[in-house]
This record gives structure tokens, sequence and C-alpha cells, in this order.
């Protein structure tokens, strides 16, 4: 019934948005910054725990929709043992693939990410997907408030 | 369903023949603006190819005659909400500006540090920040009278609000979150037995059913042309008369004025006093058409057509696992709006619109409300005169696909 939509809510958003990985709050968090997305409503707090420049864990708490706990869900995995600027640079792959044209874009680089580039045809909620990211960038840049995608 | 014409009207709206993602479009968003008939759109046509200038300002036949259509419309408002006069009828942008109008004139004038104005748990954010300025401009306080889980009014906690500190009371009448239709008679009596002059917040009301300004006795009482049927860009503040003329001017520049030197300008009688500058022309004229429309078929039959209709799609709600209505006033218009258990409403838009059903998903700029219930968000359907059973039918059956799909 919904095969139009077979690119934007693949399997693999639907099992991180059932099982959600990473929820949790982080008690000796280094980081903690919360996003908002005033449009949806869609709220989270991510944790960062840092050594160094590295990013040794990251969770998540909060609620939103599919697109947007799928996003900060797989976010969480891939930007372990990243540091800073890996994690700067994935934030700039993923953003073009959300928002770019089609020849910027690089599925390969983002890796598993790569799930979520079928946002790209729905504009109204490419901010779904980008959130985690914005709020990722802004603890990078430990910017210890609430950052909101509008 | 009782004879109501709905497949005679669906044939009047253009749009509604539009394909959305190869499916037949069904259109479930009137509350936030709904679509508009043949006529309203021909009235825009034939104004701006035959008849337009600019009005009240020319001798030539074209200013007259664009002058008595826009004029026209004005008393074609004034009969369809049963105002004493044409100079009751205030032509703005819409709900929003109403509501800024008289904030910023009758507020300014009469409201002071220490006075109160109350509103309740459920307005539009267009009825709570207005006042919330003029509170930070004058040192007024701002009172909120509670609601309950059905998403009514506490009628008995509003009334104990009302005091002698109270200088206006400002309440929506029917509610675009929740579909609940306020006592407004009982507010009304009872914020009078105090002198407080009472503003309606007819947004939502206007197209589900027939208003009455003189049987309401509100002071006030404001509305958007685009969601009743009308252009976008256009919408009426009703006031009594008594009270406009004792209110200060709202903007000031052509129009509004009798006499202007360099030492003082006169202004302008109602309803020009508060028209400053080229009015919106072309959609009053669309507004007057829209009331035409609604007239020929009638208020009555289509409050009764959409009780109907929201009947039918509450029975339907309720069978479904996991649904959880939010609003079930005793008294509804024809609003739906829902959650689904870790389903987030924007997945359902999204899902949804992919059927080709238009619904919205957020917090319907009643962000209060959404505090209340602790969603952070509801999707909403919302009905007019021209949906139909069957399309209530492809809305359940999406639902209940969804769910399916999100296991
Ligand atoms: C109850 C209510 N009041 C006021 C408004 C504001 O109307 P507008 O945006 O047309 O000024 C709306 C529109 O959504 C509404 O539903």
């Amino acid at each position: 019934m919904f095969d139009d939509l077979r690119d934007l809510y693949q399997e693999v958003i639907f099992d991180h948005n059932r099982n959600p990985r990473n929820f949790r709050v982080m008690d000796n968090a280094d980081r903690k910054v919360e996003g908002f997305n005033p449009l949806c409503g869609d709220r989270l707090t991510l944790y960062l725990k840092m050594d160094g420049n590295t990013i040794t864990d990251a969770s998540f708490q909060g609620s939103g929709c599919a697109i947007s706990t799928a996003s900060v869900s797989l976010m969480t995995e891939i930007v372990k043992g990243k540091t800073e600027q890996e994690a700067e640079d994935l934030f700039k792959k993923f953003h073009e693939m959300t928002t770019g044209k089609d020849e910027q874009i690089n599925l390969e680089a983002v890796g598993k990410l790569a799930v979520l580039a079928g946002v790209r045809e729905y504009p109204a909620r490419v901010k779904c997907a980008t959130l985690a990211w914005h709020t990722l960038d802004a603890a990078l840049k430990n910017e210890q408030k609430s950052i909101s995608t509008e | 369903m009782t004879n109501f014409p709905v497949e005679k009207i669906r044939a009047d709206f253009p749009i509604l023949a539009e394909l959305i993602r190869n499916k037949p479009l069904v259109y479930l968003d009137n509350a936030a603006s709904c679509q508009k008939p043949q006529a309203v759109i021909d009235s825009i046509v034939h104004l701006y190819s035959h008849d337009y200038a600019n009005v009240h300002r020319g001798v030539h036949t074209l200013s007259v005659r664009s002058t008595d259509k826009f004029e026209g419309a004005r008393t074609k408002v004034k009969d369809f909400i049963n105002a004493a006069s044409e100079k009751e009828i205030i032509f703005v942008r819409g709900a929003t500006e109403a509501i800024n109008l008289v904030a910023q004139t009758y507020g300014k004038a009469n409201i002071k540090a220490g006075d109160e104005i109350l509103i309740t748990a459920m307005e539009h954010h267009s009825n709570i920040v207005p006042w919330q300025m003029l509170c930070e401009q004058t040192g007024a306080i701002l009172k909120v009278a509670p609601i309950n889980l059905q998403g009514e009014l506490i009628y008995d906690e509003f009334e104990k609000l009302i005091s002698d500190k109270t200088k206006l009371v400002s309440v929506v009448h029917m509610s675009n979150a929740l579909g609940t239709i306020n006592p407004v008679k009982d507010i009304i009596a009872a914020a009078h037995a105090k002198n407080i002059p009472v503003l309606l917040d007819g947004a939502q009301a206007i197209p589900h059913m027939a208003v009455d300004v003189q049987d309401l006795d509100c002071d006030f009482y404001v509305f958007s042309g685009h969601k009743l049927y009308a252009p976008s860009g256009i919408g009426v503040l009703y006031g009594k008369q008594a009270l406009l003329e004792a209110m200060p001017p709202y903007q000031g520049g052509g129009d509004m004025i009798r006499k202007v030197t360099f030492e003082e300008t006169e202004y302008n009688v109602l309803p020009y006093k508060f028209e400053a500058g080229t009015p919106n022309i072309a959609d009053v004229v669309g507004l007057g058409a829209a009331i035409d429309y609604l007239n020929a078929i009638g208020m009555d039959k289509i409050a009764a057509y959409e009780a109907e209709l929201l009947d039918y799609a509450t029975e339907k709600a309720q069978q479904i696992k996991g649904l959880r209505i939010i609003g079930e006033a005793g008294h509804k218009g024809a609003i739906l709006a829902f959650v689904l258990d870790r389903i987030h409403p924007h997945d359902i838009g999204t899902m949804l619109d992919s059927l080709g059903i238009a619904i919205r998903a957020g917090h319907h700029c009643a962000m209060p409300v959404m505090d209340f219930f602790e969603v952070p968000a509801t999707a909403r359907a919302s009905f007019a005169m021209y949906n139909t059973k069957e399309e209530i039918d492809v809305l359940m059956k999406g639902i209940q696909s969804l769910i399916e799909v999100f296991g």
C-alpha cells in the first residue's frame, strides 16, 4: 500500500525506530546538548563521552518521528570511535546527501547512513533527519545550550 | 446521508479533481485552510478582467464599479454574521491581524498595569501572543482558564477567574486543535454581568455554523476568509459600533482620514478609520462570492452534514486499536485530532500523503494544548462540507495500514 514510500521508510528505519540504539541517559557525559525541532515538536538530548578529541561513547534520549529517531540512533552508532574532525566530515557528507544536488552525493562515504538518502525527495522531512547531526555539531563545538533546526 | 448535495458541491471545487501521487486527493486539512469553489475563483478573475480600479478614490467608471463590488461584499459579510451595520465590519488580513488590531487599539487605550485579560488554555497562538505583547507593553496580566481531559473549558474555573481587574475576555469560539465549541453565550453573559467586553476568535467556527453576532452579543468577532472558502489574505474584524467609535485608529495613512494638515488629522468615519491604505480589493470581492456560495447551500445544512461526518469519523476512529482521540468535548465541530501508539504524527502525515490524503501533523499553533495532553504533536483530520463518508473510509483504511507497516 505504501510502495511509493519504500525509499523513505526502509526496513532499517523501522528497525531503529522500534529499537533505538544507545537510547539511554549518560550520567558521566562530557557533552550534553538538546536539539529541538519546533515545527514537529521533536526533542532529543544527545550525550557524548570524549577522550581527547575522540568520541568514545554517544547516547540519546527523546521522542521524535521514525526518521529522526532512526537518524539519531544510527548516528550514535557511527560516531563512536571517530575524532571530532571525522564526525564533522561525516556531518558534511550527510548534509550533502539529504539536501545536496545529485552529483554531490556519495552514498559510499556515509556508509549505513545511506538509508536516509530518501528524505531528499521529501523537503518537509529533511529536518527530521538532520536534527541529530545539528545537535552533534553543537555538542562538538561545545555549545551547552539548546539548538533548534528553525 | 441526509440529502445534502455533496457531489454537486464537490464539482464546484476544481482542486478536488487533482491527483496527488497518482491517487484522488482526499483533502482533510480544512482547519488549516479550505479549498475554493469556482465561483470564488471566477469572481476574482472577473473583477480584474472587467471592473478593477482603486476604491473610494475616483469618479471614473471603473473606480465606481470596483467600489460598489468592494462595499457590496462588506454588506454581504454584515448580513452573513448579522451585524447591525456595515460600519461594524472592518476588513483586515485575517483573524491574526484582527486580534492584534484590538490589542493595540482597544487594549492600549483601556488596559493598564495590573489589569487582567482572560483567555482559555485552548487558544491558538494568535489569541495568546498579541495579549502577551500588550501585557508586556502595559503591565497587564494574562489569565488562562483551564481545560479538562476531554478538551472542554472548565467553566466554573473560568467564571472564578473573572474579577474586577478583568478588562477583556478573549476566547476561541471553536478550537482548531481539539474541535471544542465553547459555551460562548454563557461566557459572554458572565463577562457582561461585570461590564467586561468579549472577543470571540471565530476563525474555526465561521465555516461550520451560522454565526449571529447580535444574538451572541459578543463585542468583537474575528475570522479569516481563507477558512471560509474565500481567498487567503483577507479577514474580518467585527466590533460593536460604540466600541469601535471610541477606539483609537490602528494604522495611519490614506483612506482612514477625513482631513489632513501638518498640524492635525481628522480621522475618517467607521469602518474606514481602521482601513488605512489601499485594501485587498480582489480578495474582499472573493470573500463576498464565498458568502453568496455558502448562503445558497445554507449554513444550517452545512452544520448538520458536517456533524454526520464527524460522528461517522469518530465512530470509525474509536474502532482502531492504539488510536487515541485528542479532544472529546461534548460539543464539537468537524475536527478529529488523534495520536497513534508509538507512531509519530509526522510519519502519519507522510504516509497518508502517499495515499493522496492531506491531513495536518504538528502542534497546530497551539503548543500549550500539546503540553496539556503531553503529546509533542497530533495528527488532525479536519472536515469541510465537500468531504464524504467514502473519504473517511479511505482515511481509516490508510491509518490501519500504516499501523501494520510500523508493526
Ligand atoms: C482558532 C484560530 N484562531 C486564529 C487563527 C489564525 O488565523 P490566520 O492565520 O488566518 O490569521 C487560526 C488559524 O489557524 C485558528 O485556527
